[in-house]
């Protein structure tokens, strides 16, 4: 747990949780770190104190096996005061205690060092210090949102606290929060010792006389102009969803007006409301524990060794095709980027050379970096340079027949071990696949646009896919640093199919009478990205047109909303106003201006008194997306609610906040869920049924 | 009941509330005591028959802190046995000391009481004492607080006020204000202001610009855009008004109250503190109302707040001969004139804060003098005080000519 001990009267605790894959802050870790400090404080032979770590990390920060589970408030508080009074111990000691950093420490573990007289941290740009509690819902426990703005000041302090950005040992440094700066391991500890030799006595500056805090006070006009910017700025990146940052302005306003032994009291208290609350269980659960499952590929099938993919094929130069070519490249894959011009395909080219150039340009990429990462993609028109290639992706147009051609084109020459992939976004792999001479090496690979940014791809099991497929895939997915779901086959999959809801919501809103910008707003303030009118237009409605199209003359007239569709008839048949690509849309796009709703949105669909509040719209834009969600999970579309929850909130930008469209359902209450449900169906019929087994969702 | 009477009210000239005002090496107790000391000498007034002095003041700290009333009866020599007190309703203050001051004469605990305000912007920033309304994020996640400027940027937008229409307002304000000064209208109430030699440093409203166009206020950068869009401001608003797609950003200075210095004092009194000290009655207030108002926009409290003293006094809105409306921002004045329908000429006739200015804590006693004023050279009989109110609030106070 500790590594103790004593050499020339200078005492060296090394931090080795050993019972966790990384150091992190675990009871067991606190009890034993306040017993080495009081043998430590019993010892008065001893000059100093140096707190290292035995492992590469100095320490990660709290246990989250360990918050996770803790569901009373008042406990969770005492654990809180328990480590803080520990940590304002250690920090009035009269005797130096010097944090020798020597690895990235985060959260907790950084706390701990903020109560050492002197931080000292290995200047390697890989480590990191900070304070990122809020990205899963939290505010630092231990002290870190009282001792940082009385290091920094306030005004430093909170983009920090809020944004939970970290900064590697040298920003740091100029940041204020870290002392000095060692290239060795050897050198740490020898400043460290310096350190404790050359300050016999030392005080942290807030306890030392005449202090005061960098800045300027909270009741001072620096305050006054700071609190209300901040506030503002996490209302209009929150809206309000997220607790955490809330939460954080309120402790750094009050803390900073009392000692720091109060401060340190008030933090406690809203640690042990964030830490019991549904918010942040969720957001723990999804974006720590289900993401990292994902990043891992739990989902692969054990049995088959790891696959190589050296060498990827992409037939299809355009948006989707170029961008997959450019992060296989960039992850070190040899890539055939195909079109049916040899021009085409260069221009497809171009945009990696336009995106790398760029990196070059902000000095994250050498020259000679750049040019092998473009050296490893060759542009061609010839179908048989698949051949040698371990993966094929195909990213032509949404047409079935030109997607059979170019799949029998390269099956033809491809190695009979290759797999073959589709990034169709709607059309079934299990009908593409009829096709391919060996439907169990076809699969759905679904990236999403543009494809250098957006982190997730939806792996789609045809029903003849194989585990190899699956398993060389995921290997894939996981080599280009993206993040795999993997799901079974149907119409739209998963996340086409449930973001198509969000979209069908809005545009019914709209036929009802509600004024579109509260429409826009009900989404935006329920936490998606964007409004489902404007993400219409981002899509387009002509997409949306030929999708219900294709639907209804696959399936039917019933399988599709007929509201939406004669909306969408109407605005890229009628009207021609296909989305912002044609520059009108739901919206107007002014040149030079900010878009606009249209005008001509009131006189197709007036308004009328409806008494929806914003809220009542913002939960029914989520339920019907949970509700698509959970018939997908009982329909087998979704093989592990950890990866609906993931895909929702990587796919789409369903709202972090919720732990994604599962969690939604168990943050909202299974019961709660239901009527919520149920007065929807009331009002808007069918597509709010839940299915009856919704009931015992979650009850194991 | 008792009534209450008002026999005087007196007012500084606003100054620019600059570091090059006329007033700024003026202090806030310098300001206050003249307006107490004309109130004096002009009513021959034995101050020690003075129960209290009560001033509004919404920057209440530095010299401006304390019990600043007491320091100005003080500074303005009233008898010790005068006793003061400050109050802060934010911009309703000064008229809000005057209702507390009728109050307490219809109570008949009081006989005679000085109101007013004071405020010197020039050496007191607006907003420099903080408050919790302004800055505690607790409650200002729960309310949703905006500064006042995207208040009535919101009420534009809401309204359909264009940029165009504020300026026209605000043209107006101007042209009305510099008439009234030149057939001296305000004249009667004007306490010019002197240095110790005796030298006067300020006599009329210097503020004005009288020969601004519409050409060049429509040249003015809008004030609130860069705190609205940039600082995330719009979106405080936007999360209360979810119907609004922008905020249209049509409020500056040029169509915005100006920041000034200045005090008011107002003389209250029983009718049978008036015929004791032979003071003649120049009005009577007939009802008065203080309201809360929806915070995120702030500034509509004026309607709800005339409406309930209207109510209070068993009138209709129609019945008031003049309104004095506080021109915090032109569209303030704009919804409250079409929220009650009234018409134009009723309405600040004498210009308002867009051209004179606005010294927070004494604007609702000036207003009274100007009011009174307006009553007595146009021999009408009813008029009507109201301000919007930081925080959402609003006042109003009803008088007769007499």
């Amino acid at each position: 747990m500790i590594n103790y001990n004593e050499q020339n009267n200078i005492a060296v605790l090394k931090i080795n949780v050993d019972s966790r894959p990384m150091n992190v802050i675990t009871k067991e870790f606190l009890e034993a770190l306040k017993l080495q400090w009081s043998q430590f404080e019993q010892n008065s032979k001893l000059k100093g104190l140096i707190i290292t770590s035995d492992r590469p990390e100095f320490m990660a920060g709290a246990d989250l096996e360990m918050i996770r589970h803790i569901t009373d408030p008042l406990e969770c508080f005492n654990l809180a005061l328990d480590l803080q009074n520990l940590l304002r111990q250690i920090e009035k000691s009269k005797r130096p205690v010097v944090a020798a950093i020597n690895g990235t420490a985060l959260g907790g573990g950084f706390e701990i060092t903020l109560a050492c007289h002197q931080r000292i941290a290995l200047n390697h740009p890989k480590i990191q210090l900070g304070l990122p509690e809020v990205k899963l819902g939290l505010l630092p426990g231990g002290g870190g949102t009282q001792r940082l703005p009385r290091l920094i000041g306030i005004e430093k302090s909170l983009p920090l606290l809020l944004e939970g950005r970290s900064l590697n040992p040298s920003k740091a440094l100029e940041a204020g929060l870290i002392h000095q700066l060692a290239n060795s391991k050897e050198e740490l500890l020898k400043l460290a010792t310096e350190y404790i030799l050359q300050n016999p006595e030392a005080s942290a500056p807030w306890d030392k006389k005449g202090y005061r805090l960098p800045g300027g006070d909270v009741q001072t006009p620096v305050g006054y102009r700071m609190f209300p910017g901040a506030m503002a700025k996490v209302t209009e990146t929150t809206w309000h969803n997220y607790p955490a940052p809330m939460k954080i302005l309120s402790v750094v306003y009050e803390g900073l007006q009392v000692t720091l032994e109060q401060g340190m009291e008030i933090e406690a208290r809203a640690f042990a409301e964030l830490v019991t609350s549904e918010v942040t269980k969720s957001m723990i659960n999804t974006l720590f524990y289900s993401m990292n499952e994902c990043n891992k590929g739990v989902s692969r099938p054990q049995n088959i060794p790891e696959q190589k993919v050296n060498k990827v094929g992409i037939l299809g130069a355009g948006m989707m095709g170029r961008g997959i070519a450019y992060s296989s490249a960039m992850n070190g894959i040899e890539v055939v980027l195909k079109d049916i011009s040899l021009e085409a395909a260069q221009a497809g080219k171009e945009y990696s050379v336009k995106l790398v150039s760029n990196l070059v340009e902000k000095g994250k990429l050498s020259s000679q970096e750049a040019e092998i990462i473009l050296s490893r993609i060759t542009p061609t028109a010839d179908p048989q340079m698949m051949k040698g290639c371990d993966l094929v992706i195909e990213a032509v147009i949404e047409d079935r027949n030109l997607k059979a051609r170019v799949t029998k084109e390269s099956e033809d020459v491809m190695p009979k071990t290759a797999i073959y992939a589709s990034n169709t976004s709607t059309l079934p792999i299990t009908g593409l696949a009829e096709a391919s001479q060996r439907p169990q090496q076809f699969i759905g690979l679904h990236f999403f646009s543009p494809v250098d940014k957006m982190p997730l791809v939806e792996i789609i099991m045809g029903e003849k896919t194989g585990d190899h497929a699956l398993a060389l895939c995921m290997d894939y997915v996981r080599k280009i640093k993206k993040t795999p779901i993997v799901v079974n086959d149907g119409r739209g999959f998963y996340t086409s199919r449930v973001f198509t809801t969000y979209v069908i919501e809005g545009i019914n809103m709209l036929t009802e009478g509600i004024e579109p910008q509260l429409i826009e707003s009900a989404g935006k303030m329920a936490g998606m990205p964007v409004g489902p009118l404007s993400v219409s237009d981002e899509v387009s409605l002509d997409l949306i047109y030929h999708i219900l199209k294709q639907t209804e003359a696959d399936l039917g007239a019933d399988s599709i909303d007929q509201a939406t569709y004669k909306v969408v008839t109407d605005f890229t048949q009628n009207l021609k106003r296909l989305g912002r690509k044609t520059g009108a849309g739901f919206y107007d796009y002014p040149e030079n201006q900010k878009k606009r709703l249209s005008p001509i949105l009131s006189e197709k669909f007036p308004t009328k008194e409806h008494g929806f509040s914003r809220e009542a719209l913002s939960l029914r834009l989520l339920t019907i997306q949970a509700l698509e969600t959970y018939k997908c999970l009982e329909e087998k579309i979704i093989r592990e609610e950890r990866d609906a929850d993931v895909g929702s909130i990587l796919g789409w930008g369903f709202p972090p906040y919720t732990g994604g469209t599962l969690s939604y359902i168990h943050q909202r209450g299974v019961e709660q869920f239901v009527k919520d449900c149920q007065s929807l169906e009331k009002l808007y019929g069918k597509r709010f049924k839940t299915p009856a087994s919704l009931k015992n969702f979650g009850s194991k | 009941m008792k009534q209450a009477y008002i026999f005087d009210a007196v007012r500084t000239p606003r100054g620019r509330g600059k570091a090059d005002g006329s007033l700024h090496s003026s202090r806030p107790i310098t300001l206050a005591a003249e307006c107490l000391k004309a109130i004096r000498d002009r009513n021959n007034l034995n101050t020690q028959l003075v129960d209290d002095v009560i001033l509004g003041c919404v920057t209440p700290i530095g010299e401006q802190g304390g019990d600043v009333a007491k320091a100005a009866a003080l500074h303005a020599d009233y008898h010790q046995s005068v006793a003061g007190v400050t109050l802060n309703r934010f911009c309703g203050s000064g008229l809000e000391a005057i209702n507390q001051a009728a109050t307490n004469i219809m109570s008949g605990q009081f006989d005679l009481q000085v109101a007013g305000g004071v405020e010197c912007m020039s050496r007191i920033a607006m907003g420099s004492d903080g408050g919790a309304l302004m800055i505690d994020p607790e409650l200002s996640f729960k309310v949703g607080f905006v500064p006042q400027g995207i208040g009535a940027d919101l009420i534009a937008t809401l309204r359909g006020y264009t940029r165009e229409d504020v300026d026209r307002f605000a043209i107006e304000s101007q042209k009305k204000a510099a008439i009234a000064w030149e057939e001296k209208r305000f004249q009667k109430s004007i306490i010019p202001i002197k240095d110790s030699l005796g030298r006067i440093l300020l006599d009329r409203d210097e503020h004005m610009r009288p020969d601004t166009t519409f050409e060049k206020i429509s040249q003015l950068k809008p004030a609130f855009l860069e705190l609205g869009e940039k600082w995330g401001l719009d979106s405080v608003a936007y999360k209360k008004y979810p119907r609004v797609e922008s905020i249209q950003h049509v409020h500056h200075a040029g169509n915005s109250s100006g920041i000034v210095d200045g005090a008011a004092a107002v003389l209250i009194g029983s009718e049978e503190m008036g015929i004791e000290l032979k003071l003649k009655p120049r009005a009577r207030i007939i009802s008065m109302a203080a309201v809360g108002s929806e915070p995120t926009i702030m500034l509509t409290g004026p309607a709800p707040a005339t409406l309930k003293a209207l109510a209070r006094a068993n009138m209709k809105a129609s019945d008031i001969d003049l309104y004095e409306v506080n021109e915090a921002f032109a569209a303030v004045v704009m919804n409250f004139r079409d929220e009650l329908e009234i018409p134009d000429s009723k309405i600040n006739v004498n210009g308002g804060a867009i051209a004179l200015g606005h010294p927070l804590g004494a604007t609702g006693a000036m207003l009274m003098s100007t009011l009174i004023d307006e009553l007595e050279r146009t021999k009408k009989r009813f008029g009507c005080i109201t301000l919007c109110i930081g925080g959402g609030m609003g006042i109003a106070t009803i008088i007769e000519r007499i």
